[in-house]
């Protein structure tokens, strides 16, 4: 009885007993929810348009920070830095279409994942070489990313909220509304959608798969560097970052590999479930630390009762 | 010229369908035997055995296992470490249980822990397959790890968290733990790999290994031909994750000496992975290729430039280590996606049919 009391009781009566606590749980696994969420999108994307999936996404992510923190670090001020690094990604993308992807084509799906390991690894190899692997300052203030908090005292306890979590809020609800706007409206957001719908007949109306290829990782390099600058900001840049890539593979299960909104509930719902399952049952429970499979078993769970994710499209085949 | 099949009849099925249809092959097979049993024991150092000849073994039957399930039944998994982190952990459980076991039986049985843990994460590859499977064995990877961190009661209650190998003995020779000379470690690794890839290529190429070609190739049709899918997976999940977790208890008494639960983390498993890719998916012989360039690798680059006069520091050595890899396997995939197995059949054709080109 004690057992089930501790793990079907308790908790509930200490997220009712100190509301303000429960609050601020949940904005921190909001938080972090939103950037797990912008970097299953990066996968989405390419995902979609390419049916690549591609695990170097992560290491964009540490490689777009680090290549800002170093260009600053070498003297370039934080605002001309920042296009700065669009063009490196920029650089990167063509580079990877060049001599990765484009000798790939038509190959199977497994041999581009692997061949995207493969990136995974030169770029976490180059990147040391070039910017060294300790861990490194994000430049929040240089880019004129608020720094101070906001405090409130509802239910007459005390929360408070980092004002840079509320920009990394803002700006990835901007960055997602932007990226819809330009799937569903534009011209070329139309043909990267014709793309991931069929390859064959979207070469045959004239859409140049190398172009798209280049845009569509591209996208996903300016969403890797804004996901570097938000988590850089909370954790600092180090190639440590890279762990968070392993946490948007469960959100990926759990939404679908191919669609928007599963990335973004998805995230979210991870983000929160897993931080309110630390708090209430992994500290008290099983010992703590308990974030870095939370999320991998619960997709396992849903999985098993929805083999094509809470939004995928219903194609995967009965085994 | 030493490749001739000529004069080498067959005139019965099995002859047609045996262990070396070529009579130079298995001439070949014991050659690598003498060097691997005889010539090496002679004239290797300490060093060698450490750092070169016993890990090249043990990746090699890391890999023989996952090639196993991702070579030749056709489902990826990223959870191998975690797998031989099982291994290590039921081995260790086991001599602290039964000190007077055998610890070659310890190895033996402890691949069944880790065959059983095996197929409880395989279950999820009947409703799933693909990426979506992939991803379902890391989370094997992270919730073992963080298992074997948390869990006291694998390690002992040990303060420093950690495994310890003690000294063991076996025909009044020390095998394992501080005492055991690198020569006799590395001559009962050579033993066991030996009996397992034996039992590797026989499962292979009988009738469970045809089974699981065909549910790699096309798993719809394989259940078609009345196939049972099912069983085909989960075997090859119980197979694959027995000789993994044989690996693994080798990776740790018979080499490392000690280990921690981080040692079984992400890294060994994409080690393993490299392997079967550089090596060759769906071969026996590409495992060994593979592990010999992957341990090698480090040593090369470490020493090569160093003997022209360019001195590397451990660190960039590292760190040059890694992008190669990663070259390398998109290299590989993009010229030769049967990986360096394939080389050497290409050879032994050229070999058989020269020096007539066609």
């Amino acid at each position: 009885m004690d057992f089930l009391h501790s793990i079907l009781i308790q908790p509930f009566a200490d997220m009712f007993g100190a509301p303000d606590f429960l609050v601020q749980v949940l904005w921190e696994g909001a938080v972090s929810g939103v950037l797990y969420a912008l970097i299953a999108l990066g996968f989405v994307l390419i995902f979609k348009s390419s049916r690549i999936f591609n695990f170097a996404q992560g290491i964009m992510v540490v490689f777009a920070a680090l290549t800002l923190v170093g260009l600053h670090e070498r003297g370039v001020p934080a605002l001309l830095a920042l296009p700065m690094t669009l063009g490196v990604m920029f650089i990167l993308t063509v580079c990877i279409e060049r001599v990765v992807l484009r000798p790939l084509v038509n190959q199977p799906d497994i041999i581009f994942f692997m061949a995207t390991i493969g990136i995974t690894l030169f770029l976490i190899g180059f990147g040391e070489i070039i910017f060294g692997g300790e861990n490194k300052r994000m430049i929040t203030e240089e880019l004129m990313i608020p720094t101070g908090s906001f405090e409130f005292e509802p239910f007459g306890g005390f929360v408070l909220i980092e004002q840079r979590d509320v920009t990394v809020v803002a700006g990835a609800i901007l960055l997602v509304a932007g990226l819809l706007l330009f799937l569903n409206k534009s011209k070329m957001g139309r043909a990267i959608r014709a793309l991931g719908d069929d390859h064959q007949a979207a070469l045959s109306v004239g859409i140049s798969l190398s172009t798209i290829w280049v845009i569509v990782w591209f996208i996903a390099g300016v969403i890797a560097l804004v996901t570097g600058i938000a988590w850089g900001s909370r954790a600092g840049v180090s190639f440590a970052l890279e762990v968070i890539a392993y946490k948007a593979l469960p959100v990926l299960m759990l939404g679908g590999l191919e669609s928007v909104s599963g990335a973004i509930i998805g995230g979210l719902m991870i983000g929160i479930l897993e931080k309110l399952f630390e708090i209430y049952w992994g500290q008290p429970l099983l010992g703590g630390n308990t974030e870095a499979w939370f999320a991998y078993v619960l997709a396992l769970v849903v999985l098993l009762f929805r083999p094509q994710g809470l939004f995928g499209e219903k194609i995967i085949e009965r085994v | 010229m030493l490749y001739r099949v000529a004069g080498q009849y067959k005139t019965s099925y099995e002859a047609d369908y045996a262990l070396f249809p070529v009579k130079q092959d298995a001439w070949l097979l014991g050659f690598i035997l003498l060097i691997a049993f005889v010539i090496f024991p002679l004239t290797a150092n300490e060093f060698v055995f450490r750092a070169l000849l016993t890990p090249v073994l043990i990746y090699s039957l890391a890999a023989l296992g996952l090639n196993i399930l991702t070579g030749y039944a056709g489902q990826l998994s990223l959870g191998t470490g975690a797998f031989m982190g099982v291994g290590a952990y039921a081995c260790y459980k086991l001599i602290t249980i039964f000190p007077e076991m055998n610890l070659i039986v310890a190895i033996a049985l402890s691949g069944f822990f880790s065959a059983s843990i095996g197929v409880a994460f395989g279950l999820p590859s009947l409703r799933i397959k693909g990426f979506y499977l992939a991803i379902a064995t890391l989370a094997a990877q992270f919730f073992l790890v963080w298992l074997f961190q948390k869990w006291a009661w694998l390690y002992n209650y040990s303060a420093s968290g950690a495994i310890q190998v003690p000294n063991m003995r076996m025909f009044g020779i020390t095998i394992a733990g501080p005492n055991a000379t690198a020569l006799t470690q590395y001559y009962v690794v050579l033993c066991v790999v030996t009996v397992v890839t034996l039992f590797a290529i026989n499962i292979t190429r009988g009738r469970i290994g045809r089974i699981w070609k065909a549910v790699r190739d096309m798993d719809i049709a394989a259940e078609l031909v009345g196939i049972n899918l099912m069983k085909a997976k989960l075997m090859a999940f119980f197979v694959s994750s027995y000789i993994v977790g044989v690996s693994g208890a080798l990776f740790v008494f018979l080499w490392r000496g000690a280990a921690e639960a981080n040692l079984f983390d992400i890294p060994l498993s994409f080690r393993v992975l490299f392997i079967v890719i550089i090596g060759g998916l769906g071969s026996i012989l590409g495992n060994y290729l593979g592990a010999i360039l992957i341990v090698a690798l480090p040593v090369i680059i470490g020493n090569v430039p160093g003997f022209f006069g360019i001195p590397i520091s451990s660190s960039s050595v590292e760190h040059i280590n890694i992008m190669i890899i990663g070259a390398l396997i998109i290299t590989f995939l993009i010229l030769e996606p049967h990986g360096l197995a394939r080389y050497w059949a290409v050879i032994r054709e050229k070999l058989i049919i020269w020096p007539f080109p066609h």
